[in-house]
Order: C-alpha cells, then sequence, then structure tokens
C-alpha cells in the first residue's frame, strides 16, 4: 500500500512536467503581449522603455530560458511575482486556492447528494413518472449551461422579488453562516450541472446491479429491500460512479472560474481571469501547476476509493 | 443410498395448481401451467425436466423471487400449511433464508464480490436470529466448518474471488443451512461444477440434509443425480408435471414416454458398447404457441388423437409399485 502510493506520487512528476511545458507554451501563443498592455496603460511608447520594461521583468530572455528558469523557481517553492502587482505568485495563490476548493467541495457535495439518491431511486422504480421526472430533470441540467442559470439566478429575483444573491465575500472562519450564504448559490448552480452525468451513470450501475444473480441470494436471505439496495447493490453499483466524478474534477474547476465571475467569488478562477487578459504569465502558470497536481491529487483519491470499494483491485 | 424415513403426516411444502406467466414481447408466456408437487418433512425430492420446462420458476416462485414481469396466476404453495402466495412481503421476508433457503445454480455469480464471505454467511443469522455480528460470524465460521472449507477462521474475511466454483457452492450451502431451515431448495446445484466436484456437493448437500432433517427440493436435469440422491421424483415437461413417483417406481416403471426417452438417452456404461445413444425426436415446445392437446404430442412415439386435443390430466398410474406413482398421459391409463 504504501509502496503504491510512493509510486503514483512519483508518477506525478513527469505528467506534471509536461503538462508545464504546454501550458507555458500555450501563454506565448495567445495574440497579445503584455508588454503592450502595460505601456498601452501606462501611456508610454519608446523602443527604449520596452526594452526596459521586458529587462525588468525578465521577459527578454528566450522562451526556454524562460521556462528553465521558472521550474527551478518552481521546485524551490518560489512561483515568481505577478507582473502587475509585483506580489508573489505563490502568495496569491495561497490567499486564492481555499476559496476555490471550498466552492469546488460544496458543488461536489451538493452534485453527489442530489445524484446518488435520485439515481437510485430512478433506478429501483424504472420507468415510472418519478423515474421520468428525474431523467428529465437530468437531461435539463445536462442541456443548459451553468453560466446561463448563474446570470438567470442573478437577474430574474432582483426584478421579481427585489432580492439578489448576496456578493460580499467573508472568509469562511471569520462568519461561517454569511460565507455559506455566498457560497451556497454558485455551489448548487455548480453542483447540479455536474450532477446530471452522475445521476444518470448511477440510475444505470443500478438498474446493472439489480440484475445480478447475488441481489437475488441476498433477497433469497430474507434482507429487507433497503439493505438489498444500500448494502449489496450501491457498493457494486458505486465502483464506475466514483471514477466517473473523479473526471469530473476538471469540469469543477472550469465552471468555478465562470461562477466565481458572476458571484464575485475572489478565488483561484478570478484570479486566472484577470491573469489571462492581463497576460500575467506566471499568475497564469502558477495556477495551472495548482489545478494540476488537484486533478492529480483527485486522480490518485479516486484510485485509492476505488480498491476500497472492490476488493479485487485491492493493492497489496 | 439410504433413505431417511419420510414424516407420514401433513406434507411440508404443497403447491397445488400453480400457473405462472411472463409478459414478454411475443405477448404472455404461461411457464408454469397447474403444477402440483409435494414435498414431506426430510424427504428429498427431484424437479426434473429440460432448460425452459418451467422448473426453476415453481422454484422462485415458492419464495416469490419472480422478477417483475412474471405473475402468478392462480393456484397455492402450502408450506406448513401456510400459502405463501398470500403473505405480505415482510411476512415472506421472514420466511427466507430463516424456514425456507436456497441455493442457485451459478456459484461464480450468485455471491457478492464486494462483500466478504463472513459477512455474506452471516447475514440470515443477524437477521433472523438476532445475533451480534461477532456471535453471527462465530457461527459462520463453525458453518464453512461443516461444508468442509479448510481454515474457516481466516476465510471468513475473505472475499469471493478467493474462492474456487466448487468451494463457493459450498458457501452458499453454508449460507442456506445458517438458520436451520426446515426446506431447502437448490436450483441445479452442480451444473456449473467440474464433474469430479459435483458429486462432493451433492454428497455434502444429501449429508447436511440428512442431519438438520431439512428437506430439500432439488431441481436438475440429470437423471443420473436423480436416481443417487432423491427419494421422489417429480418430471416437468413444458410447464406441466407430467409425471412423479418414487425415485425406485419411476426408474422401473416410467408411466411416462417423455420419461422413457429422457431414461432411454443417458448414456449407460453397462450396456452394449458404441450403442446408438437415443434420443428424443423433435425439440421442446415453444411456450408461446403450445399445441392444444398434449404438450408432448408431437414428439410422442405413441401418440393418438386424443392427445392432439386434451391435455390429460395427472392421475394415478397403474401397473407400478408406488401407489403415489402419478402421470398425465392418455396412453398409460
Amino acid at each position: 500500500m504504501r509502496a503504491f502510493l510512493i509510486r503514483r506520487l512519483l508518477a506525478l512528476v513527469p505528467t506534471l512536467l509536461f503538462a508545464s511545458l504546454i501550458v507555458f507554451g500555450a501563454m506565448r501563443l495567445i495574440p497579445g503581449d503584455v508588454i503592450d498592455l502595460m505601456m498601452a496603460q501606462n501611456d508610454v511608447s519608446t523602443t527604449h522603455d520596452r526594452a526596459a520594461i521586458e529587462a525588468a521583468l525578465g521577459l527578454d530572455a528566450p522562451v526556454h530560458v524562460q521556462y528553465v528558469r521558472w521550474l527551478g523557481g518552481a521546485l524551490t517553492g518560489d512561483l515568481g511575482r505577478s507582473l502587475w502587482q509585483n506580489t508573489p505568485v505563490a502568495s496569491q495563490l495561497a490567499a486564492t486556492l481555499p476559496i476555490t476548493f471550498e466552492l469546488g467541495l460544496l458543488a461536489l457535495l451538493v452534485s453527489i447528494s442530489v445524484a446518488l439518491p435520485i439515481g437510485i431511486y430512478s433506478a429501483i422504480r424504472q420507468d415510472t413518472a418519478g423515474d421520468y421526472a428525474a431523467r428529465s430533470f437530468s437531461l435539463i441540467m445536462l442541456a443548459v449551461p451553468s453560466f446561463w442559470i448563474g446570470t438567470l439566478v442573478m437577474v430574474f429575483p432582483s426584478v421579481w422579488w427585489r432580492w439578489s444573491p448576496p456578493l460580499e465575500y467573508t472568509p469562511f472562519f471569520t462568519d461561517p453562516l454569511t460565507n455559506l450564504r455566498h457560497m451556497l448559490v454558485p455551489a448548487i448552480i455548480l453542483g447540479l450541472a455536474i450532477s446530471a452525468v452522475t445521476m444518470r451513470m448511477t440510475r444505470t450501475m443500478m438498474l446493472e446491479v439489480m440484475r445480478q444473480d447475488y441481489i437475488r441470494t441476498a433477497r433469497a436471505k430474507g434482507l429487507s429491500e433497503r439493505v438489498v439496495v444500500l448494502v449489496h447493490a450501491l457498493r457494486n453499483g458505486l465502483i464506475p460512479v466514483v471514477t466517473l466524478i473523479g473526471l469530473q474534477a476538471p469540469l469543477l474547476i472550469g465552471g468555478a472560474v465562470i461562477l466565481e465571475q458572476i458571484f464575485v467569488v475572489p478565488g483561484m478562477g478570478l484570479l486566472l481571469l484577470e491573469a489571462v487578459f492581463q497576460r500575467d504569465y506566471p499568475v497564469i502558470s502558477g495556477v495551472f501547476l495548482v489545478t494540476g497536481v488537484g486533478i492529480l491529487l483527485i486522480n490518485l483519491l479516486v484510485d485509492l476509493t476505488y480498491g476500497w470499494l472492490d476488493p479485487r483491485v485491492r493493492h497489496r | 443410498m439410504m433413505t431417511a424415513p419420510a414424516d407420514q403426516t401433513a406434507p411440508l411444502l404443497e403447491i397445488e395448481d400453480l400457473s405462472v406467466a411472463f409478459r414478454t414481447e411475443r405477448g404472455l408466456v404461461r411457464a408454469v401451467d397447474g403444477a402440483n408437487l409435494t414435498l414431506r418433512a426430510g424427504e428429498t425430492l427431484a424437479l426434473v425436466g429440460e432448460s425452459g420446462s418451467g422448473k426453476s420458476v415453481t422454484a422462485l416462485s415458492i419464495l416469490g423471487l419472480l422478477g417483475d414481469n412474471a405473475r402468478v396466476e392462480r393456484g397455492r404453495i402450502l408450506f406448513e400449511g401456510e400459502d405463501l402466495l398470500r403473505l405480505d412481503r415482510r411476512a415472506l421476508r421472514g420466511i427466507r433464508g430463516h424456514r425456507i433457503s436456497m441455493i442457485f445454480q451459478e456459484p461464480m455469480s450468485s455471491l457478492n464480490p464486494v462483500l466478504t464471505i463472513g459477512r455474506q454467511v452471516a447475514e440470515p443469522i443477524r437477521l433472523h436470529q438476532g445475533r451480534s455480528w461477532p456471535e453471527a460470524l462465530d457461527q459462520a465460521a463453525e458453518l464453512l466448518a461443516r461444508v468442509a472449507i479448510p481454515d474457516p477462521r481466516e476465510r471468513l474475511a475473505q472475499y469471493p474471488h478467493h474462492f474456487s466454483g466448487g468451494m463457493r457452492q459450498r458457501v452458499m450451502i453454508a449460507m442456506a443451512l445458517a438458520c436451520q431451515p426446515r426446506l431447502i431448495i437448490a436450483d441445479e446445484p452442480t451444473t456449473a461444477l467440474d464433474v469430479t466436484v459435483q458429486a462432493q456437493i451433492l454428497e455434502l448437500l444429501k449429508t447436511l440434509t440428512r442431519e438438520t432433517g431439512a428437506a430439500l427440493l432439488l431441481i436438475t436435469h440429470d437423471l443420473g443425480v436423480v436416481a443417487r440422491y432423491a427419494e421422489r421424483v417429480a418430471v416437468m415437461y413444458a410447464g406441466r408435471i407430467v409425471e412423479s413417483a418414487s425415485a425406485r417406481a419411476l426408474y422401473g416403471t416410467p408411466r411416462h414416454p417423455y420419461t422413457e426417452g429422457l431414461m432411454a438417452s443417458v448414456p449407460s456404461l453397462t450396456g452394449e458398447p458404441r450403442a446408438r445413444l437415443l434420443t428424443i425426436s423433435g425439440q421442446p415446445p415453444d411456450l408461446a404457441d403450445l399445441p392444444p392437446g398434449c404438450a408432448f404430442a408431437p414428439r410422442c412415439p405413441h401418440v393418438h388423437e386424443l392427445c392432439r386435443g386434451t391435455v390429460p390430466a395427472l392421475q394415478p398410474a397403474t401397473g407400478t409399485s408406488d401407489r403415489d406413482h402419478r402421470s398425465a398421459c392418455h396412453g398409460y391409463p
């Protein structure tokens, strides 16, 4: 088990290296460049100034040299400084990451607590009105983009009832209740969006599992339907569902970028969006590094859960 | 093989005029049509027939384990005088795995792959006898020892994939015995196993049912198994019981052409070498499209006009050593 963990953690290194290479290269391919933006804002336009700014920001070196410099820093925990604010990227990430993590976690909880019960219900009441309602609901959630729902939630309540979702961020540890009141609306929208696929998968897997011979054995023992479904069937049905939830992690982060913008949540998504607009390369690299590590860790967690759910793939 | 003394008082299980139909794309298919069966306490009854003859459906309907597309149309299933078909779900669950337990054909898929063997064997003990998990697991270990699984204590924590097919069927038997049921239904318990393991499993089943006094309803298509392990036999064809008798009488004086055909198609080691193996001509009938008279008529060597128009009733047979011998044939009055 420990050997497995160490092996898996070591395997993260080449993956991250490759990902960072792509991010670093792709950023430089975005049209427009940070110096132009800065000069336009500061109203300076001589070539002399341009060279000076480039040199000051370390952008005069060739791209591969910049990459190696950045990588060397990253290995020692120094992710560079923001080109605009001149604050360390690491401290910007430290401030925003927990907020996005909270949003993602809340969305995931919403997604699971909606998808699993409805998926199970839909499967054991196959082809009833309830099943059709659940499946229609999931289709709608699948089809409607969350930024659209987010905008509706912002606009319509304020028009109809003169109420709009709170938009002032309070740190969780300062005032949990106010914090949750703010975070819950985007978390529910994001959670419902990704719950659709999970629900469908849960339903399909439960239908499949309920047909198995061992379910008949469980019933032949005299177990109640509740135990048959929740103990004997669910654990078998969950195995692919957990994999799916792991694969949804990038969707959560992508969705957070948009919803943080709409609901003014000062998280990593908002940081990333601003950094992309301003071509703030070190910040973009930092955000991608952190999300990359996050996604890989989530996948590792999924694999561990998989082993816990299914003794046949348990790691010795 | 010695036979256990059959209890001559009220029967343990009485199936009367049972009919079960399935909704299918091709319409209503009657898998069991007016079946009658009687099983006394401690007795072993073999229910014999080809695949699709309705034997498994009969067995599943005893415990109410048929799928949603099946419906019991009529009949009664009396167990210790109580009609199982009239019981509510809760009462039926109290009987399942407690007073009647069941062993299935496929040991590879009949055990839950993600739960430990210990948990699966202990479950009915905890449920029906109200024991705590540690007590139930202790009993489960004893049960595993009784079905001759080595190192039962260590085996409790293992999962089905650690067991071979024969060992899994032993686990199924242990599970079936857990609450000392009055009746065990074994639905082709050895069909999926190697021939050498088949005999071990059947011997074990026979020994343990005799020790515990449980009756055994053994569903099989293997007449060799019937001869060795059953006291009474019921032969099923196209959803109907066509003959029932003691094993001895059925082998000595079969009173139905289908039974005769089945016996003639069993290869014999003592017969003439290289003798042609007899087969029953034709195919088993399509249940969705049965002939109006006797279902066996199209394949019967002794068919006459009456057979094609009228379904023969199951009646006492003549010229047999067993006074409970019955057959449903116009040709054997």
